[in-house]
């Protein structure tokens, strides 16, 4: 049987190239027109009513359908899919501590926006400013994405010369240190009881807001869906620039790639420091959204989950990883019933594709052709672990 | 910084992370072993520790133990224990090695592949045992596996009596026996290793797989050891943690894992004995520094541990080895 689906498998993947070649073979103004249709249409997807596919069971509105605040949830796990994609699938580096980065972009719009924070009310105090005064929302974004650009700087650091492995196992340290931090730190972040009211675009949520509220979701998603198109585009220009081919190199055969001048370490700091800011980004959104975040939201298994979506969908191919988070956001949503389950379908979804399809479900093909070329050398030398 | 008592009490703290040190090291040996011969962190490691103590648990629940048994039935039980636990870890390590590591080790995946499988398989196993177990045996036996996610207690075996107090420092019995009992199991295991045939066997395959095979080893079997012996470990370590703390949880592994991670680190990955120092040593750290700050910022302390060792000394205390010169 296993055969046999790797048959059917082997004609999905095929049949996925021939899509691709003949995609690239298509007049740029063709390629140009499909892409503005498939823009037009994200920007159509939470009007779109679709019965038993985009009628979702919520909670917080007795009958409502969370289609929408699904569709956001979605967008900020591509954007986090995306993120973590520069770091695992372009530089080759396992980061499981991605968590942290997007709770720290998270708390710096709450530490800074909301008059419930400590930091607000310390400024307030210091400066004889009124009790409304807090950072605004646009500023909080600037503050959130270099926060986050700094802390995986700060991390990569003393960390990114040390062997893959151990860079795994660190990074997992420190997004658990991070949610301690937070839980622990109570003069700064309140702790445990969390920090409401994070500012929107709009300021403070209010029931006077008129588009980005807390009912209607819609303005939200389309906001985030804007930010994950600019994102796209910045991180395909990124990938085909002299820094995504040193990072192409640079996973590939570090040795090789330092012989030829590619420094690895400065390009490995890039790489964090990037998918970095692009978490915390997330993470910024996400929180302003919710207006409310407490360290909980932060645990482990959804940097686990991060992972995930990024190997299941296909590491390295930004398609495939968008793919595999909208896949991981969507259906524990979809099939509530049985959402229970959903860590241990994650798991289970994990391990069966690194042993049957380790490049993923929609693969970069230079990644598929690197983990062919180690098996076939496997082959040469049986004997070699 | 609480200074006066930390060196107030000095020595009670030394103590009491030497015990705590004791259970670190019994987990951090399967690491070690797996580290040393196939050069790969086994990240289910802390979820084979888990299974263990459920297998004690369930062991102990089965029985109908009360509070307190005579000190006849507490030795068979904790010999029972043992038993239940070692099988129960081995079982799942072996289960382990041959589910998700021997197919990517035939394709000579990356390590980081190996990496994300494992954390595959301890994400599966946590909620087999948060949640599956439970509604398949919720009925049947609804006193082990009651409810999901949920901190399970467990009889009390052995009371905890101050055995003898010198210099101020008061030593429990329960204490003496998690020491004594984990140096025992280390020092078995350091002699398999280095005085039997099977000994040799994973040290020359550690030191250079293809000369062993050339010279006879079956590196397959001695692989599969290697995961057993590691989870024989482990399962001590779990009867230890269950007779001391006297309580299990699905999750309890994640933490527990990545500090035994660090004491093998710690010690020099790879290195039997460095496993025993580095648990021991950071168990002292732990509680020396739980006490200088506060009890909640326990976890931080490990990580900050490893990451400091991880980018002083990367070869641990007493380096690397297992047979093999460091590459």
């Amino acid at each position: 049987m296993i055969n046999k689906m790797r048959e059917l498998d082997r004609g999905r993947v095929n049949a996925l190239h021939a899509v691709g070649d003949r995609w690239r073979a298509l007049p740029k103004w063709q390629r140009s027109l499909a892409f503005v249709a498939f823009v037009v249409f994200l920007y159509y997807l939470p009007l779109l009513g679709i019965p038993g596919l985009t009628w979702l069971r919520t909670d917080s509105i007795s009958g409502g359908s969370n289609w929408a605040g699904v569709l956001f949830t979605c967008a900020v796990y591509v954007l986090v899919a995306i993120g973590l994609n520069v770091v695992i699938g372009l530089a080759g580096l396992l980061d499981l501590g991605y968590i942290g980065f997007f709770a720290i972009g998270a708390y710096a719009v709450a530490l800074f926006g909301s008059v419930n924070s400590p930091v607000v009310q310390w400024f307030q105090r210091e400066f004889d400013l009124p009790p409304t005064w807090a950072v605004t929302w646009a500023i909080c974004a600037f503050i959130a994405l270099v926060l986050a650009l700094i802390s995986g700087v700060l991390l990569g650091w003393p960390t990114l010369r040390l062997r893959g492995d151990y860079l795994a196992i660190v990074t997992l340290g420190f997004g658990e240190i991070i949610r301690i931090v937070a839980r622990n730190l109570e003069g700064v972040t309140r702790g445990p009881q969390g920090i409401s009211a994070i500012p929107g675009p709009e300021g403070p949520p209010s029931p006077d807001n008129q588009i980005f509220g807390l009912i209607d979701i819609k303005p939200w998603y389309w906001l985030a869906i804007t930010v994950v198109l600019l994102m796209v585009f910045a991180v395909r220009r990124l990938e085909h620039s002299r820094v995504g081919r040193s990072w192409l190199a640079i996973r590939e055969d570090e040795d090789a790639a330092a012989v030829m001048g590619v420094y690895p370490f400065k390009f490995k700091l890039w790489a964090f420091a990037i998918g970095a800011a692009l978490g915390g980004f997330a993470g910024f959104l996400f929180a302003s959204r919710y207006a409310f975040i407490d360290p909980t939201q932060f645990n482990v298994n959804l940097s686990i989950l991060f992972v995930a979506m990024v190997v299941v969908g296909g590491s390295g191919n930004m398609v495939g990883v968008s793919v595999g988070a909208v896949l991981l956001a969507y259906l524990p949503e979809r099939f509530r019933e049985i959402a229970d389950y959903r860590w241990l379908a994650f798991g289970l979804a994990m391990v069966l594709v690194m042993i049957l399809r380790p490049q993923g479900l929609i693969p970069s093909r230079r990644r598929a052709r690197e983990l062919k070329d180690r098996a076939a050398e496997a082959e040469e030398a049986p004997a070699h672990v | 910084m609480n200074f006066d008592d930390l060196f107030g009490h000095i020595g009670q703290h030394t103590v009491d992370g030497l015990s705590k040190g004791a259970i670190y090291a019994l987990i951090a040996l399967g690491y070690t072993l797996v580290y040393g011969v196939l050069r790969l962190i086994n990240f289910a490691h802390s979820e084979v520790f888990m299974v263990g103590t459920f297998a004690v648990l369930g062991l102990w629940t089965a029985f109908g133990v009360e509070n307190n048994p005579p000190i006849g039935q507490a030795v068979l039980l904790l010999v029972l224990g043992l038993i239940v636990a070692a099988l129960a870890s081995g079982g799942t390590a072996l289960a382990i090695e041959r589910i998700a590591y021997r197919p990517l080790r035939r394709k000579n995946a990356p390590p980081l592949i190996f990496l994300i499988t494992a954390i595959g398989l301890s994400l599966v196993l946590v909620e087999i045992f948060g949640l599956v177990l439970p509604k398949l045996l919720g009925e049947a036996v609804p006193s082990i596996f009651g409810r999901a996610r949920i901190i399970l207690g467990m009889p009390t075996i052995i009371e905890q009596k101050t055995l003898f107090t010198i210099f101020g420092t008061s030593i429990t019995n329960i204490q003496l026996i998690v020491f004594v009992s984990a140096v025992v199991m280390m020092a078995l295991l350091d002699w398999f290793i280095n005085r039997t045939r099977y000994g040799r066997g994973v040290r020359a395959v550690a030191q250079n797989p293809e000369t062993a095979a050339l010279m006879g080893v079956n590196q397959e079997r001695v692989i599969m050891l290697i995961f057993v012996l590691g989870g024989i470990m482990a399962g001590a370590a779990a009867l230890l943690w269950s007779m001391r703390f006297g309580f299990t949880q699905n999750s309890i592994g994640f933490v527990l894992g990545l500090k035994a991670f660090t004491a093998a680190v710690l010690g020099g990955i790879g290195n039997l004995r460095g496993a025993l120092v580095g648990g021991l040593f950071l168990g002292i750290v732990e509680v020396y520094g739980a006490t200088l700050f506060q009890s909640s910022w326990e976890d931080v302390i490990a990580f900050v541990v490893l990451v400091v060792v991880l980018m002083f000394r990367p070869t641990g205390i007493l380096g690397e080895s297992l047979g093999r010169a460091r590459a």
